[in-house]
Parts: C-alpha cells; structure tokens; sequence
C-alpha cells in the first residue's frame, strides 16, 4: 500500500456543505448522520432514565408528580426501543462497515438507503412533537385498554411515530439483504462473509418479516383512539389481550433486531484481538440464522400471566428455553476462541469482555422468566426490568460501543486514548453492575415495575440502583469526550491500526468515496490471522 | 442498616416454597454457567495475552463435538428446568376442588373484595390460615394484575374476562398486595394488604360485617331483573331451568357442549345470542348495562346455590389461566 500523503480525497472531504451531506448517497455518511440522530435520541433517553433514577431514590414519589413520572418512563422506553436499541447497530456500524467488509462500492441502493434514514428522522421527529406537547404514559408497551380508551396523552402520535419508523427498519433491513445477495466482492462466498455480515443479514430477515406487524398494530392503535374502532375493546367486542399478540410477536423478534448485530461485532473485534479464527465459524454463523427464525416463536412468553391457557403457556415456555440454545452456542465459541489466541488487550477487546459478562447475566436470567413457575412471580416486577436491561445495554449497547471502538479510526481516521477507553468500559460495567443487580433482588422481592411511589423497605436496593446510575453516566459522557477529542487531536490511524483481517482493513481511512480504488478479490476466509505474519507498525 | 435490607421475600403460602426451591436451583445452574464463561474468559485472556500485538493464536477453527457438546448438554439442562417449572405453575393455577371462594373486582386504582358471606373491603382481604382461597376477579376499566408476593402468585385482571388466583396461606400476618400491571396515573398506588387471621378470627371478622350474603344479593337481583320470570326451577318456564346447572355440561343449539362456570354463565347474561341452549328460542334479553361487575358476581353465586348444584366439573377450568375469553358481546372471538 502506498504511503498516505496528505491532503488526500475520502468521503468526509470529498464534498463540503450541509447539502452535501443531506442529499448524499454514500453509505457511510449516512452511517455518520445515523450516528449523530441516535445519539441525540440516547441522550433523550438517558435524560429521562435520570429523572426515574431519581424519583426512586425515595419511596414517596416526591420529585416529580405520578403522571411525569409515567411519562417519563415512557419516553425513556419509546426513545431507547425504537430510536436506539433498533438502529443503532445495524443503521450506524451496518451501514458504514457492511459494504466495505463485503468489498461493495456502496449499498444495493443507495438512494432507498437515504431514504430510510429521512424516513428514520421523519419518525424520530414526530415522537419529539409528541414529547413536547405532552408526552405518552402508556408504557412502551402501549397495552390497551389502557392505551386505547383511557390515557389521555399522546398515545396515537406516537402510534404514528412508531409506524413510521418502522419502514425505515424495513428498507434498511431489504437494502442490505440484497447487497449481501448480490455486491459481494468476487472470491467472497457466503462462508467467507465476516460473521457481522451474517447477523446483518439474520437481522434484515427478522426486520423485514416482524416489522410490518407492528405497523400495522401501532396504525391500529391509532385507528381505535381516532374512530373508536373497537378492536381491542371488550365492551365492543374486542379483545385487549389481541393486542399483546401483536405486540409481541414483532417486539419480541425485535429483541434479536437489537441483539444479533451486536453479537456479529463480538464475533470481528474477539477474533482480532485474539489473532485467530472465530472458533466454530459455522456454528455462530447459524446461530443467528436459528435465532432469527425462532424468535418469531415464542412471543406469548410475556403473556404467561395474562389469561392464556396454560397448555399454550408450556408450549411457549418449551420454545424459550429452546432458543436460549443457540446464544449459549455463540457464547462458548466466544469464550472457545480466546483459547490459545495471542490476545492484544485494547480498548475494543475491553468492551467485549464488558458485553461477555453483562450478556451472560441477562441470557441466563431469560431463563428464569421462561420458567412458568418463576415467571408468575417475577412478571411485571423489576425483574424483568434487571433482566432486558442487562440484554439490551449490557448485551447491545456494549456491543455497540465494542464496534464503535474498533472500527472509529477507520470511520474517522483517527485513534482516540486506548486507556481512556478502557477506563469508562471499566465504568459502564461496574455502573451497570451497580444499576441493575439489585433490581434482580428487588424483582423477587416484588416490586412491581413502573411504581412512582414504592415500600419503604425497597428503598435501599433502588438507592443503590440510582447510584450505580450515576456512574453509568460518567462512564457514558467519558466516551463523548474523549472520542470527540480524537476527532481533534487523536493521531492518525492509519488504515489497518488493529493489524485486523477484513476487508474494511484494506483501504485508507477514512475510506476514500468509492471504497476501495478496484474491486478487491477475496482468496480467503473472514479471519485468517494465524497465517498471517503481524508487525506493529 | 444492612439487617434492615430484605433481600428474600417472607414466604406465606404452601405454593411458596416450592417456587423458591424452584428459583435456588435455577439460580444454582445458571450461576454455575456464569462462573464457568466468566473464569475461562479471564484465565485465557491473561494466559494468553501478548502484549506486542504482533504474535498470531493457534490455527484452531472449531471443534464438532464441542460444538456438539455444549449444544446438546444445555439443552437438557435447559428442559429440566422446563419440566419442573412447569409443575410448579400446573400447581400455581389449579385450584384444588373445594376452595373458599371471593369475588374481587379491580379498578382505577382499586381493589374491593366481595365475600360470599356478604362482608366486602377495599384494597384489604381477609382470608383465612390453612385453607385453599380463590379469588375469582375481573376489571371494570383497563387491565391490572392481582399480585401477593409473600404468596407468589399473580394474574392479570382483564375486563370482559374472570381470571383467578388460588392459594392456602400459611403464617398468620400482613402482606402486600399489589396491581403489577400498569394501569395509568396511580398504578403505584393500587395496593393493599393481605390480612391472614386463624380460622376463629377470621369466622368473627366475617360475621362483623352483616349484610346480605352474596348469593341472597344474587336472589333480590334474580327477582328485580326478571330473570326468574323465564328461569323458573321445575323447568315449565320460557329458558330453562337453572337449579344444578353449575358444573355441568350444557348443550348449545349448535351441538357444541360448554361447561357451565362463572365466565360460560357471565357471558349468558352479557350476550345471551351467542351461545343459545339446545330446544331454547333466542328470547333472553342482553342485560348489558344493566347489571355491574358485582351484580354478576352475585348472580352467578346465586346460581351455584341453586339445589342440586354441584361443584365444577374440572376445577382448572376456572383457574386464571383456563378462562377462556369471554368479552361481552363478542361477535368474533379471537380464540
Ligand atoms: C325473556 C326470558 C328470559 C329472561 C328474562 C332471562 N332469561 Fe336467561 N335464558 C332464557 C332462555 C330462553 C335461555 C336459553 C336460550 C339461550 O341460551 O339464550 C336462557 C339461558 C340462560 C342461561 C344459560 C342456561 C343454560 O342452561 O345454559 C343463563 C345462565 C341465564 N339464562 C341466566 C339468566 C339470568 C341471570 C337472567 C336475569 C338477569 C335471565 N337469564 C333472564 C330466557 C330468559
Ligand atoms: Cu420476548
Ligand atoms: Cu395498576
């Protein structure tokens, strides 16, 4: 590779002005304006998660009124589900790294790409119109009646927030299968894909099939609030339980929306920084595949309380354990591949041991809830509350900051501090600990979830909770800092600082407009570290 | 100050411990999994570890039957789990045969409990030690759940629908009830207190109260709506006859059969049409309206102490989660 003489042309440079970036095609600057969208909306999030944080540091229900606090807890659900959780894997790193990883010049199409992320910001803009005029305090979940007869809030604007935003998971999710299907590189076969590509592509067929469900629920909320359509209300003959059906037979696909791509991250940055081959290649690659398609199997295992028959409840109950299988598959390979690795301890491999041990605790706490003798207890208390936090922040949102660290010198061409990263890793992980740990003791003792006001002997657990919030926080802004930091001052990284395999690796970074100068030819699988001779540069 | 933290929940009901044994074993396994990724992790992560960054790991791709291995040994481990969690919840939601029954209905933010002997509270129940309670309920208004944690149990409350709970308490004191399901502005507030009196005490407390008993209310309403204009005991009136009716089998005109319990005789009343008897006209108005949550509960205990009833068929069948849906006036039930 030529040596890099600057000022040279990538995409960041390549064109000036807001305009150029509004109307762009390039898939990875619509990575970055994803970036900054959702980014705005964890921020969003996070403010509301604080305001909850600190309600609950007394029992009364004394720092804000009950109808805030609702919410509250609503908008921090809505912004963090729908406008974090979903797309800020596959719609950030997906769509920065994805092409290059396959050697595509861009996405199949980038004009739909653009699309979707107007589409995505149409979406986000309307839950802001509803945040300002009011706000939702149906829960996330927006479970009728309740939602549909009752609550006098925003319930339908956000119904239609959640619709629209829900086409831009679609096109996302069809733009890249068929850039996976047809822009691979010449020599790049399906088992040579980097195992993130494979969850890209798992997670585009859960998106594509699970998604139109709850459009088309959220419009029928709407409908039933606007005309009093009556199909959830019994007094109309509807049924509100229906509505649970359609919930959670996208939602809860959607939890593998969320967590498949981070798990295909795992997979890039614990081969690199063990300098090995993921160990059973195949067997991850598949497990996504399984997960995927039994995900759509199990949804009524958050109704095991909520009137089904009990022999429906077993059978969902049997079909939960079952796709637990396949993420204690990935696990162990995970763990597998460490083994006789030559492991480079950076900030990337940091938070993947952060993801390893907060993705444990959430998956096997799933077992628990798909224990219908457990799950009678435990449903609706802060159980469930520990155990999708430590799914969704501990399993995807570290996930996501893993892939953030490894691939932002190639997004930005530059390195930011290595120990500073590791040090708010450090900080994520034990906040989080300290978050949501005593959440599991609080869920068994029975505290039912979505209280403003609580027993007083709960108070020290949710203390406790508040005030591993609040390192969460530091450890969350540190990351702010010092990565804005590197955008100014970091040094340059070169194109391939990780000495990683990938083709993401090959070309400068930030990566010139097209990607890579010609197409490149693949000869080899994902991660061949082992035949390849490493120097330091 | 730590004495002060509970970190266990009391155990108050026969179901209880079973539950907890239940939730120490999965506890066992799955912390056992967790220690073992998380030792691994760290031994290979230090064993391993190259400080250049410029050496390569092993050639190793995979392994079959470690592959095999760790797929098939969680998975029976994983049905273990299932098998026994699934007794204990078989055990959770059938009630036994013979059950001291109270009617309660929740609404925005509310729980009032209706005792057949007549006595009725709010956000307070009473029930007795050592015997097999059921608490058969429904919502007014939007859904809630009907929570005691010291007992473990919970069910959704469901307008349209009777849902239940059973348990026989087991040490005498005070516990939390709570609405588990969200249920808007003073969700937090729908809570209560479960009171477990000795037998004797509990007798005294019932008896306090005066008042009509359940079922008598049940009768004056039979009478007010007219009902015992057409249900007339010896058969010789336009709908048949309602004495030792519950519990049985009943023959819809569509030759289908239903068990007669309190969500088949609800829905007789709400949406007479939609489930005509054998040899009957489509004559019995809809009382929709006209008659609330309580009213029903009354009328369908009324019908039970009609002579010649019996207990149901099939206990479970009543249980929270064997209702089957019966929102009024549906004209497409969903299942
Ligand atoms: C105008 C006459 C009439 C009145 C008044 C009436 N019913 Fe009926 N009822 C019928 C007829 C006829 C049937 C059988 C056909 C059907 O299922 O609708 C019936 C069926 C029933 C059944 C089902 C019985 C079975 O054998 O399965 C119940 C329970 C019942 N009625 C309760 C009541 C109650 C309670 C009231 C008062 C609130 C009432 N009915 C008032 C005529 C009447
Ligand atoms: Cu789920
Ligand atoms: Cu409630």
């Amino acid at each position: 590779m030529t040596t890099t003489v600057l000022p040279r042309v990538t995409y960041l440079n390549v064109r000036h002005g807001l305009a150029s970036w509004l109307l762009t095609k390039d898939h990875k600057r619509i990575g970055i304006m994803y970036l900054i969208v959702v980014s705005l909306a964890f921020f969003l999030g996070a403010i509301f998660a604080a305001g909850v944080r600190i309600e609950l540091t007394t029992p009364q229900g004394d720092f804000v009124s009950a109808d805030t606090y609702n919410r509250m807890f609503t908008m921090h659900g809505v912004f963090m589900v729908f406008f974090v959780l979903i797309p800020v894997v596959p719609a950030i790193l997906g769509n920065f790294v994805m092409p290059l990883m396959i050697g595509a010049k861009d996405v199949a199409f980038p004009k739909l790409n653009l699309l979707s992320w107007y589409v995505f910001v149409l979406g986000f803009s309307l839950a802001l119109v509803a945040l300002l005029s009011g706000g939702v305090d149906t829960g996330w979940t927006f479970y009728t009646p309740y939602s549909s007869n009752v609550s006098n809030s925003n319930v339908a604007l956000v119904g239609v927030a959640v619709f629209i935003t829900g086409f831009s998971s679609i096109l996302t999710g069809l733009n890249f299968m068929v850039t996976i299907h047809r822009m691979r590189a010449p020599g790049m076969t399906w088992f040579r894909l980097p195992l993130f590509v494979w969850a890209l592509y798992a997670t585009s067929l859960v998106m594509i099939l699970a998604t139109p469900v709850i459009a088309i629920t959220a419009g029928m909320l709407a409908l039933e609030r606007v005309f009093g359509f009556g199909i959830f209300d019994p007094r109309l003959g509807g049924d509100p339980v229906l509505f649970q059906h359609l919930f959670w037979f996208y939602s809860h696909p959607a939890v593998y929306i969320m967590i498949l791509p981070p798990m295909g991250v795992i997979s890039e940055v614990i081969a690199c920084f063990s300098r090995k081959n993921v160990f059973g290649y195949s067997f991850v690659a598949f497990s996504s595949l399984a997960i995927a398609i039994f995900g759509f199997l199990v949804w009524a295992h958050h109704l095991f309380v909520a009137g089904i028959s009990p022999y429906s409840a077993m059978v969902f109950s049997f079909l939960s354990f079952a796709v637990a299988i396949p993420s204690a598959v990935k696990t162990f390979n995970w763990t597998a591949t460490l083994y006789q690795g030559a492991i480079w301890w950076r900030a990337p491999l940091i938070w993947v041991f952060g993801f390893l041990g907060l993705f444990l605790v959430g998956g096997l706490t799933g077992l628990f809830l798909a224990s219908l003798g457990l799950d009678v207890h435990l449903h609706d208390t802060y159980f469930v509350v520990a155990h999708f936090h430590y799914i969704m922040v501990g399993g995807a949102i570290m996930g996501y900051f893993a892939g953030l660290h490894y691939w932002w010198p190639k997004i930005t061409g530059r390195m930011y501090s290595d120990s500073l990263a590791m040090l708010s890793a450090l900080l994520v992980f034990v906040g989080f600990n300290l978050t949501f740990f005593p959440q599991f003791i609080l869920g068994y003792l029975g505290m039912p979830r979505r209280y403003h006001a609580y027993s007083a002997e709960f108070q020290v657990l949710n203390v406790l909770s508040s005030a591993g919030a609040s390192i969460l926080a530091v450890g969350y802004g540190l990351i702010a800092v010092y990565l804005l930091y590197s955008l100014w001052r970091g040094e340059e990284a070169g194109a391939n600082p990780w000495l990683a395999t990938g083709l993401e690796w090959k070309t400068e970074s930030p990566p010139i407009p097209e990607n890579f100068p010609e197409t490149p030819i693949v000869n080899e699988g994902a991660y061949e570290y082992s035949k390849r001779e490493i120097k330091v540069a | 100050m730590l004495s002060g933290i509970p970190l266990f929940p009391e155990q108050a009901s026969t179901i209880a411990p079973a539950v907890d044994n239940l939730y120490f074993f999965v506890t066992a396994v799955t912390a056992f999994f967790a220690l073992l990724v998380v030792v691994l992790v760290t031994i290979f992560a230090i064993k391993y570890r190259d400080k250049t960054g410029e050496k390569v790991g092993a050639p190793i791709t995979g392994s079959l039957p470690l592959e095999l291995g760790w797929s098939i040994i969680p998975f029976f481990i994983a049905m273990g789990i299932f098998g026994w969690a699934t007794v204990v919840f078989f055990d959770l939601v059938r009630a036994p045969d013979q059950t001291l029954e109270i009617y309660s209905t929740g609404k925005r933010w509310m729980w009032r409990f209706q005792h057949l002997d007549g006595q009725s509270e709010l956000n307070e129940l009473h029930v007795p030690l050592g015997r097999p309670v059921k608490v058969i309920f429904t919502s007014e208004d939007v859904l809630h759940s009907l929570y005691v944690p010291a007992f473990r149990v919970k069910a959704d409350a469901i307008p349209g629908r009777y849902s239940s709970i059973w348990f026989t308490a087991t040490r005498v004191g005070e516990y939390h009830l709570f609405c588990a399901e969200y249920c808007g502005t003073r969700h937090s507030g729908m809570i209560g207190r479960v009171v477990v009196q000795e037998p004797g005490e509990y007798q005294a407390w019932l008896s306090g109260g005066g008042g009509l008993s359940m079922s008598a209310r049940g009768e004056q309403l039979f009478q007010q709506l007219g009902c015992v204009g057409c249900h007339l005991n010896d058969g010789s009136g336009r709908g048949p006859s309602l004495a030792g009716k519950y519990g049985a089998q009943e023959t819809l005109a569509t030759g289908a059969t239903v068990n007669v319990d309190d969500s088949y005789i609800r829905e007789s009343i709400l949406t007479p049409q939609l489930k005509l008897v054998a040899g009957y006209q489509p004559l019995m108005p809809t009382f929709q309206g006209l008659v609330n949550e309580e009213g029903l509960m009354s009328l369908i205990e009324y019908i039970k102490s009609l002579p010649g009833a019996r207990p149901p068929a099939t206990a479970a069948q009543a249980s929270a989660a064997a209702v089957p849906a019966t929102a009024p006036a549906q004209g497409s039930s969903p299942r």
